[in-house]
């Protein structure tokens, strides 16, 4: 699938405008659920890390750290990708698929246009773009939505909670969550672009390559996390 | 024009194209016909550069279109406008995006100028202006079609792909797509080939005709010549129904003044009743 992609374009204008639809398709859009989820996440990860610290020799501020440190490790990046890989995954292939069996993908080859170059790789990098954006906003909203649950929940002053937060910061867990969402989003835009692309059939099939595309997905940004924690970490 | 030599293609074991040759003239409706598995969507398809065939070659203007460069392909393809089985148009875009889409691709023009284009390749298919800001979905199937050949026409082609360009229209509507078809042919004077097996096409608009059998060409001919013609698999295809052999042998009888011998059981009585004839004598009449 990659061969082929990178050729010059046809017209660069019209491959401009393709690249910020998707930019705005993927990013833009998936904005809602990113953030629904990191307040959510972050608030539920306040609650149980309070409820798991029943020492009373152990800080509150502690607290903040914990969820500081998960969030921006595990939630914001791998957590909110395998949600993108169900939204994002799941319309790229089928949005591709549908091309493919209606021909709309042959009449642009007919009409020669680079077809993987044209649909795909806007999407590829429109992900790599927009996805490590979306974690940043993930990681401030997690962290804000743990605040905001500790503070309403009673379970810790929000002084203490910001405090906490400052406590042995380290930058390199930033760097390590946006390495990684960058190789997520390569996948996650990749893998369900290829099956898409690749559909044989009729409308059953486009189920099953949408489907297939988001398993496989999902499964490799797991692996993908395993391997990139083991290395960077 | 459009040569087509020895052309065979295979997928695994299975010969799909059996040395197949013809000439695809310019300003004529060249007609590939046959029944589902003949081959002649393989044919297509190899011809415009979707598929590639085992061997054989595909000349286009005298030019191999199979050894030529990326950018020389690219040229080519330019110069090629298909209409395919299901419009193929773009479903996300309106009619008018659908065809001012080549325009923006291909051609640096302003866009009013581009717009005119537009105005002027959906008029010259009849299509209202008040179908230009829908969708796919929301116009008819005769008009998608119509938006699909006033999209393959926009860049002005010399070479006009049609697959079965009458799939799933009204008898009225498909005689509609193919005058047009004709008409822009022989306007702009491209090499059309047209997929298809809907007789009343051929009868209309087959200039040059070919039928496929198997993956072989079995006949060549006009629509002129098809109804005569002695080929058994061609006679077989085409007649398939007792209404279509009647109305060949009318014709028949009306040019010919004799009575073919395969004539329906009806159409018999009906003469011997008018005529008085012995139609198991000489089959002359009268």
């Amino acid at each position: 699938m990659f061969r082929g992609m990178f050729r010059m374009p046809e017209n660069k204008a019209m491959y401009w405008k393709q690249f910020m639809l998707q930019c705005n398709d993927i990013g833009v859009g998936s904005l809602g659920i990113i953030s629904i989820i990191s307040v959510f996440i972050g608030a539920v990860s306040t609650v149980q890390t309070a409820y798991q610290l029943v020492s009373p020799i152990i800080p509150k501020s502690t607290i903040a750290q914990v969820v500081r440190d998960t969030v921006i490790l595990e939630f914001a990046p791998t957590l909110s990708c395998i949600v993108l890989a169900g939204v994002v995954g799941s319309k790229i292939a089928s949005e591709l698929g549908n091309m493919r069996v209606t021909e709309q993908i042959d009449a642009l080859e007919i009409m020669g246009i680079n077809t993987k170059a044209y649909l795909i790789l806007p999407k590829i990098l429109a992900g790599v773009l927009t996805i490590p954006l979306l974690i940043v906003i993930a990681m401030i909203l997690g962290i804000w939505g743990g605040r905001l649950a500790g503070s309403t929940a009673g379970i810790i002053d929000p002084a203490i909670y910001d405090n906490g937060l400052r406590m042995d910061f380290n930058g390199y867990n930033v760097f390590f969550s946006l390495t990684k969402s960058f190789v997520f989003a390569f996948i996650i835009t990749s893998v369900p672009s290829f099956y898409g692309y690749n559909v044989r059939g009729g409308a059953l099939e486009i189920g099953h390559s949408s489907t297939r595309a988001v398993v496989v997905s999902c499964v490799l940004l797991l692996l993908a996390d395993y391997v990139l924690s083991a290395l960077l970490l | 024009m459009i040569e087509i030599k020895n052309l065979k293609k295979s997928f695994g074991d299975k010969v799909v194209l059996k040395d197949v040759s013809a000439v695809m003239e310019p300003g004529k409706c060249n007609l590939i016909i046959g029944s589902s598995g003949s081959g002649k969507t393989v044919l297509m398809k190899c011809i415009v550069g979707l598929m590639q065939p085992t061997e054989g070659e595909v000349l286009y203007d005298g030019k191999n279109y199979l050894t030529m460069s990326l950018e020389e392909k690219k040229a080519i393809r330019k110069e090629i406008g298909m209409l395919f089985q299901g419009s193929a148009l773009f479903d996300s875009q309106t009619v008018e995006q659908n065809v001012i889409f080549p325009l923006d691709m291909f051609t640096n023009d302003k866009y009013s100028v581009k717009r005119a284009r537009v105005k002027e390749v959906l008029d010259r298919v009849n299509l209202a202006e008040d179908a230009y800001k829908k969708f796919p979905s929301e116009i008819s199937g005769g008009m998608q079609k119509r938006v699909a050949l006033a999209r393959a026409i926009v860049l002005n082609p010399k070479y006009l792909f049609c697959d079965e360009p009458n799939s799933g229209l009204d008898p009225q509507t498909s005689i509609v797509i193919d005058k047009l078809i004709q008409e822009i042919t022989q306007e702009y004077n491209t090499t059309t080939i047209m997929n298809t097996h809907d007789m009343n096409s051929v009868m209309e608009i087959g200039d040059h005709i070919v039928y496929m059998h198997k993956g072989e060409k079995e006949w060549e001919g006009t629509n002129k010549e098809i109804i005569y013609s002695d080929n058994e698999k061609l006679n077989e295809f085409i007649f398939a129904s007792e209404f279509l052999r009647d109305a060949k042998n009318m014709r028949t009888i009306q040019e010919t003044g004799t009575i073919p011998k395969d004539v329906s059981d009806d159409v018999k009585e009906a003469l011997e009743e008018k005529f008085k004839t012995d139609m198991d004598g000489d089959g002359k009449i009268g």
